[in-house]
C-alpha cells in the first residue's frame, strides 16, 4: 500500500522551516545515510550535521542543512528537528 | 495666585507628565505582545515533536534513562524561576516568585535541598534582598529572550541533573489569554509523562539509530532547552500583557487624578475669586462708610 504520501515538517526551536508531502526523505544518521519512503517502520534516529534532503510531491528535490537534529518517522510523518535548519 | 491654586496646578502637570510615560508604556507593551505571541507559537511545534519523540521512547522501548526515571538520589532538587527584568509589571514578577516559593516548600518538605537558578532581575534582587543562596542566574533578556539564551540556561540545568540534582523543576508564567496569566511550576526533569501508559505485552517495532540510551543521549539537552525555551517565550509574552494591563490601569488612574485636581483648582479658583470679590466690597464700603462719618 505505498499509495500515501509522506507528510514531513522540518523545524527548528523557533520556527518551522518547512511542511509539505513528499514522496522520500533522505538523511544521514550516526549509522549512515538512510532513506525514508512511504509505510516505512516507526524510527527514531540522531542526525549528524549535515544534509536532509526532501523530494516533493511534486518530484522536485529541497535540502536542508540541519545541525544537532533528530529524524522521527511514525505513520507516514516524518519529523526533521534541527538546532538549526535552513 | 494663590498657594493653593498654585498646589494644585503643580501636582496636575506632574501627573499629567507621569501619565505620558505610562500611556507610552501601555502602547509599546500592547506592540509586543502580538509578535511574543507569535514567537511562543512559533516555537511550539519543535517542543511538540521533542516531547512527541521521547514519549515514543519511554512507551515503545524498556530502556531506563534518566531523562524518563530518577537515576540518583542526592537528595537534590534544583527550581528555575523565570520573571522579569523590569517592574512596572503589577504582580507578574512577584506572582511568579511566590509560586516558585511554595514549590520550594513542598520540595524541603520532602527533605530536599533545593538550589536556586533565576532568570530576570527582579528575582535576582527579590532572593539577593533575603540573603538566599543563588546558584545561578541570567538577566538582560526577560522581555525577548533568544535561543541562544535559552541554550545557555539549559545547558547549567542539564549539567545540574546528570550532576547531583535528582530534579529539575521549572518555575514560568503560561500566557492564556491577553488578560489571563498564570503562574505554573511544572517538573522539567525526569520526564513527567502524563497519559502516556506504556502497553501490555510486546512492543511496537520501532527502530532507533543507532540505539535508545544513544537517542534519548542526545535528546535530553535538546528536550531542556526546548522547555526553557518555550517557558521564557510564554513568560515574556506574560510579562508584556501584565505591563500592558498595569500601565493602563495607571494610565486610567492618572486620568482620574487629573479629574479631581482640576475639580479642586477650579474651585479654589473660584474662592480666591470670591475672596478678593468680598475684600474689594467690604473695603469700598468701608470708605464709603469713612468717607460718609467725615462729612
Amino acid at each position: 500500500m505505498a499509495t500515501s504520501n509522506l507528510i514531513v515538517e522540518v523545524v527548528s526551536p523557533d520556527k518551522r522551516v518547512w511542511s509539505g508531502e513528499a514522496t522520500m526523505v533522505s538523511a544521514r544518521t550516526l549509522e549512515g545515510d538512510i532513506g525514508i519512503l512511504p509505510d516505512h517502520a516507526p524510527l527514531l534516529g540522531v542526525l549528524v550535521d549535515g544534509k536532509v534532503e526532501i523530494k516533493t510531491v511534486g518530484g522536485e528535490k529541497v535540502e536542508f542543512t540541519i545541525n544537532g537534529g533528530f529524524l522521527s518517522v511514525s505513520q507516514n510523518h516524518v519529523s526533521v528537528l534541527g538546532q538549526a535548519a535552513e | 495666585m494663590g498657594a493653593q491654586l498654585r498646589i494644585y496646578r503643580r501636582r496636575m502637570r506632574s501627573v499629567k507628565a507621569t501619565k505620558k510615560i505610562t500611556k507610552a508604556m501601555e502602547l509599546i507593551s500592547a506592540s509586543r505582545i502580538v509578535k511574543a505571541q507569535q514567537r511562543v507559537a512559533a516555537s511550539s511545534p519543535y517542543a511538540n515533536e521533542i516531547t512527541n519523540a521521547v514519549a515514543a521512547i519511554a512507551t515503545y522501548s524498556n530502556t531506563d534513562h534518566p531523562l524518563t526515571a530518577q537515576h540518583v538520589n542526592a537528595g537534590r532538587a534544583s527550581v528555575l524561576v523565570i520573571t522579569a527584568d523590569r517592574g512596572m509589571a503589577g504582580a507578574y514578577s512577584n506572582a511568579a516568585i511566590k509560586e516558585g516559593d511554595l514549590l520550594i516548600a513542598s520540595l524541603k518538605e520532602r527533605g530536599l535541598d533545593v538550589r536556586a537558578y533565576l532568570v530576570g532581575r527582579k528575582a535576582v534582587n527579590f532572593y539577593k534582598f533575603r540573603n538566599r543562596e543563588i546558584t545561578g542566574s541570567w538577566t538582560g533578556f526577560s522581555d525577548n529572550p533568544t535561543f541562544e539564551n535559552a541554550k545557555e540556561v539549559a545547558y547549567a540545568l542539564a549539567q545540574e541533573f546528570l550532576g547531583d540534582s535528582d530534579e529539575i523543576h521549572i518555575v514560568y508564567t503560561t500566557f492564556k489569554s491577553m488578560i489571563t496569566q498564570q503562574p505554573v511550576a511544572a517538573r522539567m526533569l525526569p520526564m513527567v509523562l502524563d497519559g502516556v501508559v506504556k502497553p501490555e505485552g510486546l512492543l511496537p517495532e520501532y527502530e532507533f539509530e543507532p540505539n535508545a540510551t544513544e537517542v534519548l543521549n542526545s535528546l535530553l539537552p535538546r528536550y531542556v532547552e526546548a522547555r526553557v525555551f518555550n517557558a521564557m517565550l510564554q513568560s515574556a509574552a506574560s510579562e508584556h500583557a501584565a505591563r500592558r494591563r498595569a500601565m493602563k490601569s495607571a494610565t486610567d488612574n492618572a486620568d482620574e487624578l487629573i479629574k479631581s485636581l482640576t475639580r479642586l483648582a477650579n474651585a479654589a479658583r473660584q474662592a480666591e475669586i470670591t475672596q478678593e470679590i468680598s475684600e474689594i466690597v467690604g473695603g469700598a464700603d468701608a470708605l464709603a462708610s469713612a468717607s460718609a462719618g467725615s462729612e
